[in-house]
């Protein structure tokens, strides 16, 4: 069956903003359906809000909508599209959700679109548990007793007849979310109730549970002739009862015999059958009891997922651009293994190494979080690591989680565990948490008995008995630096067998090092002498017996490079590894961007990362990919097999390090300095350096909040009493606003400066040092500096992206400006694209500022810069001579690509060159031509996942993704910003006020508009008193929480579905209880929760405008074909703002 | 039995492998000591991921050293049960890793004291990636490994012949016939090295009665069969006349059904020749075409020789290797005689082909003349 040609255009439906259990690997399988479905012909609309992607470039698809991702929407497309067809498969839970939603509202029937992929009547099967649990019984298929519930009895009821311990879990819902295991009665009652909200269909299945199981994974393509393959399986090392996403997983299923293997592969090939998925790829999940191999199938995915995206990075088999493929026509035998450009894509990979995969939580910036791994999944990020036994891809990708960790222990870090008893230390192996595996390894160190871990965890022995591989030798490298006296005489010892037995066990330089009592540059000078140095394998799909041709590699230490020589000009990008909050997929963005505008520019370019959700770690995106670490010892592995397959006429060119975050600008130190391209070093450690960069900005006339720098309470009290409070504190070199704190006493000066000083190094190694963190003084003192400045309240913060080229010519890309006050991090607030209510003067001074700052710093490429404007004057707050997190959204706004820009400028090219050649239109001359449109920029948080946690917004950054609104007007683009976000502002009701004093005078403009809307009122006692007696109209008087015979309080009214929009705003740090109980129910009752005045008074302005006009949707292509304003002719303001 | 993963790796001698080219290879030696250090044979890889057992006691392996493509072998252990035949045939295992502390509940026994029992030598801690990729080029080749110096075992690895020509089928077939299950179907099944697995499924179908490779037709015919089947086995199929004669006389008389060796005893009867593949099929992973239906199957496979049909009259191909366009299956319709180059039966690898069992049986229930599939 080859193509089907009865088909023009297709309607693709991406996943949305990143939030937990959903990231940036379904960018990956997107950006491949569009490219895929390009390249076949196909017309492509493509349907997304988040504008961090690589597929909502506007070269990706025909016709691209970054617009919310809601049914309403969706229609609205298709109306004006007319897609033929509808492809829901690539888009996670989300997009198949929506198709469901669209074929039950009949949209689909009405424009006659056909769902390809995946029918409806197979994603119900496959989502809904009831469904899915008598299919499975029906082909004989063990599956956990367990029964639906729609109610808390009824849960109760089944429960009884199952017995404790059972699981819940919502139906319909994503990662988990609401998902647990009750013990007992009460605790059954609390999660059924949230899982039963969670619910979109108000269910819950209650399941026998079976914890402690081992938990399998198989990623399975079938096409429409039926044929079935299996791409991969994944081993999770953590039992069932740990999300499969919070999981240590394992490529292959390393613990089954062939016969149990083929069994499960019989049963899943069954199970795709009879749930009918049609095409492409599926997930199916198995746990089996590990003392008798008794099997059940616990779910499948009929859909592209996370794993499948880990799989096709584990195998090298492109699941998404087959199943793109599938799904319009093709059978897996009619498509080339691009691999091996010789074989089919029906076959079943073999890999020839063993990969390993970590999460990667953010537990640190969610207090009350409790940080403990169950079935919901917590993590906001993973990394992958490639090695040819476990045990090394298990110190790889341990060292890849850039948590100042150098492999499994063997560093200073392993102190803290060392100092624990043996009670202590398997009360530490016994609970789950990110860091149990280091536990876990120093009880096997310990001598504690594999046995008695394997009990405790639930981990199979045959991983503990590797990582007993990784004690044995740790424990042999120390005895033998205790002989030899460590140092050189150590290392000599050792010799090439010792060095060699090692480094085949995953242990780094840093490890060796610290072991033996040497350098790290000692150890590499010491293997490299003896001939032990890294060689890079390929990943190939076949083990080696075809030759491949997609040059995919990984680091290990074996005989022969497979790195295939040649003359090429070649740029090394590093990556952004890891997803973690503050450091996300707008990087693997700007890294993809890198490399495709310099392949463009006839380099050949390679990709340096380890995080397998992205982009970047398709082996399409660059000339070459190392799937490695981002660490000094293996870049610098990198740029020696980089150099020695040079051949002659080719170069190595450079390394780009200011696209990929901090990561890769801390390893820039590590570089030999003639291949870092773009800004120097030297510029970024000015950027950084307190004393330099204040010096600059005073010699430059700009103006910074006064500040200073403490180590001590006592320091940071006389900096604060010299500024006037309140001042904002935060340890220096650090990411995402780790830790910063506003304060408005010396109390509360104290308090952070004891909590800090406590916390140590926990906050991780400091940025630009590839050294984990000194060890904490002893004497109080925080362990680096801390930055304490005055705190400009009520601010309007501004973020300004601009390039510079190495002629001195600066670009300003886009001025953005926050809707929350300066205070609330620049991550977590939304922003608009032009400024809302800067004026032209404002504006340009802050251009001007950019510009000189731009010169200065001597940047070579991107530089973003962040004021606060208090009264019209603006402060610099800080600069950064690379990639911001704003870059993707400014070049969908605007149209330009800039981070394609940078790429070219720090590789020598002018923005005149660039101008010429058409990559910069040619009218973006000092600045780029701000759109007539207007861009909101909203953040994404993921508080629903953590119940206990505050969602008021601070210093910290807390959002895992983005979403972008579009329209003509501020209120309009602000409007949708909140629904893509997941709020959808309501029509009509009532919306709860309470606000604090200080934004009493805020909030009653706000309230008299929302009164003028017809919505109802409803307030505590002394916001309505204030709203009455400036003439408005509170219909409810509110009760403090839990406060008796005073009528319904906030928490009552919002989960009786009585209020329809929340604003509450902080009371400062005392009034944490009412506000913190009233925030939670809307979280947990998904009713829009507002807490800032201004963002209050933007959603008013969005739902005023909604109101009045009806909901209009375009593409980003048009949007960029639309005229310009000139730049002095702002476009007005579209919200009410002050 | 397992160790405790902090004792001290066992102390294991330094070993090379030296292939008859000269190529060298570094490792440790384990399992089975080899007479004067020195182990030898055929050297061929296997990509499968799972089921080493099963290859290691495979009787086609006979006469080959099994270089294993996945890193950790002996994972899962051993057990009574997953054996394919009465020991392991191979001459000698090379890894990555050799792993001595397996988990599995079924699992009695960990590979290394298993190989030692069985007496197979092996070689771990070898790059066995460098060493597919070079048989990739160059082709199957004799080797030599173990302790002796690398003079010793290039000179013994030159000395060793191979498997062209050789008729090692001889060396594993049975001596005796004997029986295996009790259905109302006779199956002769000629024994060139049969698996277990082979045996299982066709017990499950009828009365099996194996008999030795060198068994003349009309002895075969004189058990009065419904069918006669041709199982797997080592080494060259053009050394194989007495078999060839005999399959030759059976054709149009019986139904047969052929499996990998038998495959290529049944078409040379027909007519057909075999080559030498450079490297051979060895792995779970290969997609065949069923050309009858055009569905797709992963198979599991292991050969050396392939069949060219050439002027073979009234042949037909019924499947074909999608990688590298071997005749993987064929089928004269007249005389409800079929075979395949791969292995149906599995173990180790996918049982997407199983259905094969079910056409013999109702190859054998019509019988011959009826034309059928």
């Amino acid at each position: 069956m080859p193509r089907r040609d009865d088909i023009e255009s297709i309607l693709l439906i991406g996943s949305g903003p990143i939030v937990i259990g959903q990231a940036c690997e379904f960018d990956y399988s997107g950006t491949q359906a569009c490219r895929v479905l390009s390249e076949e012909g196909f017309r492509v609309v493509l349907a997304n809000s988040n504008p961090a992607t690589i597929m909502t470039d506007p070269a990706m698809a025909d016709r691209t909508y970054i617009e919310p991702l809601d049914p309403e929407v969706l229609t609205a497309i298709i109306e004006r599209e007319r897609p033929d067809a509808l492809l829901p498969t690539l888009g996670g839970q989300t997009a198949l959700n929506l198709t469901v939603e669209l074929v039950d509202r009949g949209v689909l029937d009405r424009y006659g679109v056909e769902v390809i992929g995946a029918n409806p009547e197979a994603i119900r099967t496959a989502e809904d548990r009831d469904r899915f649990k008598s299919a499975m019984e029906e082909i004989g298929l063990e599956v956990p007793r367990s029964g639906f519930a729609h109610s808390l009895d009824e849960a109760m009821a089944i429960a009884a007849g199952i017995g404790f311990p059972v699981m819940v879990r919502p139906s319909f819902i994503l990662g988990g979310a609401g998902t647990g295991i009750a013990g007992d009665a009460e605790a059954l009652r609390r999660l059924a109730a949230e899982g039963l909200a969670a619910s979109p269909v108000g269910q819950v299945l209650v399941e026998q549970s079976i914890a402690g199981w081992k938990e399998y994974e198989l990623e399975v393509m079938r096409d429409g002739a039926d044929n079935c393959v299996v791409v991969c399986s994944i081993e999770n090392l953590d039992p069932m009862g740990v999300h499969t996403g919070d999981s240590i997983t394992v490529a292959p299923a390393q613990t089954l015999s062939d016969l149990e293997y083929q069994a499960m592969r019989d049963d899943a090939f069954a199970c795709l059958r009879r749930v009918g998925v049609e095409t492409g790829g599926s997930n199916v999940q198995f746990a089996v009891d590990p003392s008798t191999g008794r099997r059940m199938i616990i779910e499948m995915n009929p859909r592209v997922s996370r794993s499948s995206a880990l799989a096709s990075k584990a195998t090298g088999f492109p699941i998404a651009k087959i199943a793109a493929r599938l799904a319009v026509g093709y059978r897996l035998d009619e498509i080339t293994n691009d691999i091996t450009r010789a074989t089919p894509a029906s076959f079943e990979p073999t890999i020839d190494y063993v990969v390993t995969k970590i999460p990667r939580w953010a537990f640190e910036k969610l207090p009350g979080s409790g940080g403990v791994l169950g079935t919901r999944m917590q993590s906001v990020g993973e990394v992958m690591a490639l090695g040819r036994t476990f045990c090394e891809s298990l110190q790889k990708a341990v060292r890849s989680l850039e948590q100042g960790r150098s492999g499994l222990n063997g560093d200073p870090a392993e102190l803290d565990l060392d100092r624990l008893d043996d009670e202590a230390l398997l009360a530490r192996v016994a609970v789950a948490r990110p860091d149990r595996i280091f536990a876990v390894e120093c009880a096997v160190r310990r001598g504690l008995g594999v046995g008695r871990v394997a009990e405790l965890t639930g981990i199979d022995p045959w991983f503990l008995d590797q990582i007993g591989r990784i004690s044995t030798e740790r424990l042999e490298l120390a005895a033998l630096a205790a002989r030899s006296g460590g140092g050189a005489g150590a290392l000599e010892a050792l010799g090439r067998s010792g060095l060699r037995r090692a480094k085949r066990l995953g242990f780094s330089d840093v490890q060796l090092a610290y072991l033996l009592g040497s350098e790290e540059h000692e150890v590499r000078a010491a293997r490299v002498a003896a001939g032990v140095r890294a060689t890079f394998k390929a990943v190939d799909t076949c083990g080696a017996e075809f030759e491949a041709f997609t040059p995919y590699h990984y680091g290990t230490y074996e005989d022969e490079d497979e790195v295939r020589p040649g003359a090429g000009r070649t740029v090394v990008i590093l990556g952004s590894g890891p997803n973690r909050i503050g450091q996300g997929i707008e990087f693997d963005y700007c890294c993809v961007h890198a490399s495709m505008a310099l392949r463009a520019a006839g380099y050949e370019t390679v990709m340096v990362n380890c995080n397998p959700e992205t982009v970047s770690t398709d082996y399409d995106i660059s000339d070459r990919l190392y799937f490695e670490p981002l660490t000094a010892e293996d870049v610098a592995n990198i740029i020696e097999v980089e150099r020695r397959r040079v051949l002659d006429g080719g170069e190595l060119v450079g390394v780009v390090v200011a696209l990929g975050g901090q990561t890769p600008l801390g390893l820039a130190g590590s570089l030999p300095p003639e291949l870092v391209l773009g800004t120097s070093p030297a510029s970024i450690d000015l950027a950084e350096d307190r004393e330099r960069w204040n010096a600059l900005c005073s010699s430059l006339g700009i103006a910074q909040p006064p500040g200073g720098t403490a180590t001590t309470s006592t320091e940071a009290l006389a900096v604060a009493e010299g500024v006037g409070y309140p001042v904002l504190l935060r340890p220096s070199y650090v990411l995402g606003g780790r830790a910063m704190e506003i304060v408005y006493d010396a109390a509360g000066v104290e308090r952070v400066m004891t909590a800090l000083a406590a916390r140590g190094t926990d906050l991780g190694p400091a940025v630009g040092s590839a050294e984990p963190g000194s060890p904490v003084a002893g004497d109080g003192r925080v362990a680096r500096p801390v930055l304490v400045d005055r705190f400009l309240e009520d601010a309007i913060e501004v973020d300004v992206d601009a390039l510079r080229d190495r002629d001195g010519e600066v670009l300003i890309g886009g001025v953005m400006e926050h809707v929350e006050e300066a205070g609330v991090h620049s991550g977590d607030s939304a922003c608009a694209l032009p400024p809302q209510s800067l004026s032209a003067e404002v504006v340009a001074e802050l251009e001007r500022q950019t510009g000189a700052l731009a010169d200065a710093l001597e940047v070579c490429g991107v530089l973003n810069v962040q004021f606060a404007v208090k009264e019209g004057r603006p402060y610099v707050l800080e600069a950064n001579p690379r990639a911001s997190r704003t870059l993707p959204f400014v070049a969908k706004a605007t149209g330009v690509p800039l981070a394609m820009v940078a790429a070219r400028i720090t590789v020598g090219d002018s923005l005149d060159d660039l101008r010429r050649e058409g990559l910069l239109r040619a009218d973006a001359i000092g600045r780029v031509p701000p759109p007539s449109y207007v861009s909101v920029k909203e953040a994404v948080l993921p508080f629903d996942r953590f119940p206990g946690v505050d969602i008021l917004l601070g210093p910290e950054m807390r959002s895992t993704g983005e979403v972008m609104g579009v329209d003509e007007t501020f209120g309009l683009a602000f409007a949708k910003s909140q629904m893509a976000a997941g709020t959808r502002l309501p029509g009509s009701g009532t919306v709860f006020l309470s606000l604090a004093d200080r934004d009493k005078p805020g909030g009653t403009a706000v309230a008299r508009q929302l009164a003028q809307l017809g919505f109802g009122l409803a307030a505590t006692r002394g916001t309505a008193e204030l709203l009455r007696r400036q003439g408005i109209d509170v219909q409810t008087v509110v009760a403090k929480v839990g406060e008796e015979a005073a009528g319904a309080d906030a928490v009552e009214l919002i989960a009786g579905g009585k209020v329809q929009m929340v604003v509450n705003t902080p009371r400062g740090r005392g009034s944490r209880t009412d506000g913190a109980h009233i925030r939670a129910a809307a979280v947990a009752h998904r009713v829009p929760c507002l807490t800032t005045i201004a963002a209050a008074r933007a959603a008013v302005g969005g739902m005023a405008e909604w109101a009045a006009r009806p909901l209009a949707v375009r593409s980003i292509q048009e949007r960029h074909q639309s005229p310009r304003e000139s730049p002095s002719g702002l476009p007005p303001s579209g919200g009410d703002r002050g | 039995m397992t160790r405790s993963p902090l004792d001290p790796p066992p102390t294991r001698q330094p070993g090379l492998l030296v292939l008859a080219d000269g190529e060298v290879f570094e490792g440790e030696c384990a399992g089975a000591a080899a007479p004067g250090g020195v182990a030898t044979g055929e050297l061929v890889f296997n990509t499968t991921m799972s089921g080493y057992q099963e290859v290691l006691t495979d009787p086609s392996y006979a006469g080959q050293v099994i270089a294993f493509t996945y890193p950790h072998i002996g994972s899962y252990g051993t057990n009574p049960i997953d054996d394919e035949s009465s020991r392991a045939w191979c001459r000698g295992v090379v890894v990555r890793d050799l792993v001595e502390t397996p988990s599995n509940w079924r699992s009695t026994e960990p590979l290394e004291p298993w190989l030692v029992r069985q007496g197979v030598p092996a070689l771990t801690g070898v790059d066995t990636r460098r060493l597919t990729r070079h048989l990739r080029d160059a082709g199957a080749l004799p080797c030599a490994f173990g302790t002796a110096g690398e003079e010793a075992l290039w000179s013994a690895a030159r000395r060793e012949p191979g498997t062209d020509g050789q008729d090692l089928v001889s060396g594993v077939t049975t001596a005796q016939p004997y029986r295996r299950g009790d259905g109302a179907l006779r199956i002769v099944a000629y024994d060139f090295g049969v698996k277990e697995a082979m045996l299982r499924d066709l017990a499950g179908m009828g009365t099996v009665i194996v008999v030795p490779a060198s068994t003349p037709a009309h002895d075969a015919l004189a058990l009065d069969p419904d069918g006669v089947f041709l199982s797997n086995g080592p080494g060259d199929p053009a050394a194989l006349e007495g078999p060839v004669a005999a399959v030759a006389e059976l054709v149009g008389r019986v139904p047969i059904f052929g499996i990998c060796l038998g495959h290529q005893v049944l078409a040379t009867a027909l007519g057909a020749t075999t080559y030498k593949l450079p490297f051979g099929h060895h792995g779970a992973n290969h997609p065949v075409a069923h050309l009858d239906t055009g569905r797709v199957e992963v198979t599991s496979q292991n050969h050396n020789y392939a069949v060219a049909l050439g002027a073979a009259g009234g042949v037909e191909v019924t499947h074909r290797n999608l990688n590298d366009g071997v005749v993987e299956g064929l089928r004269v319709a007249t005389a409800a005689a079929s075979s395949v180059q791969y292995h149906p039966e599995a173990a180790p690898g996918p049982h997407d082909a199983r259905y094969l069992f079910g056409h013999f049986r109702r190859a054998m229930q019509a019988g011959v003349g009826s034309a059928s599939h």
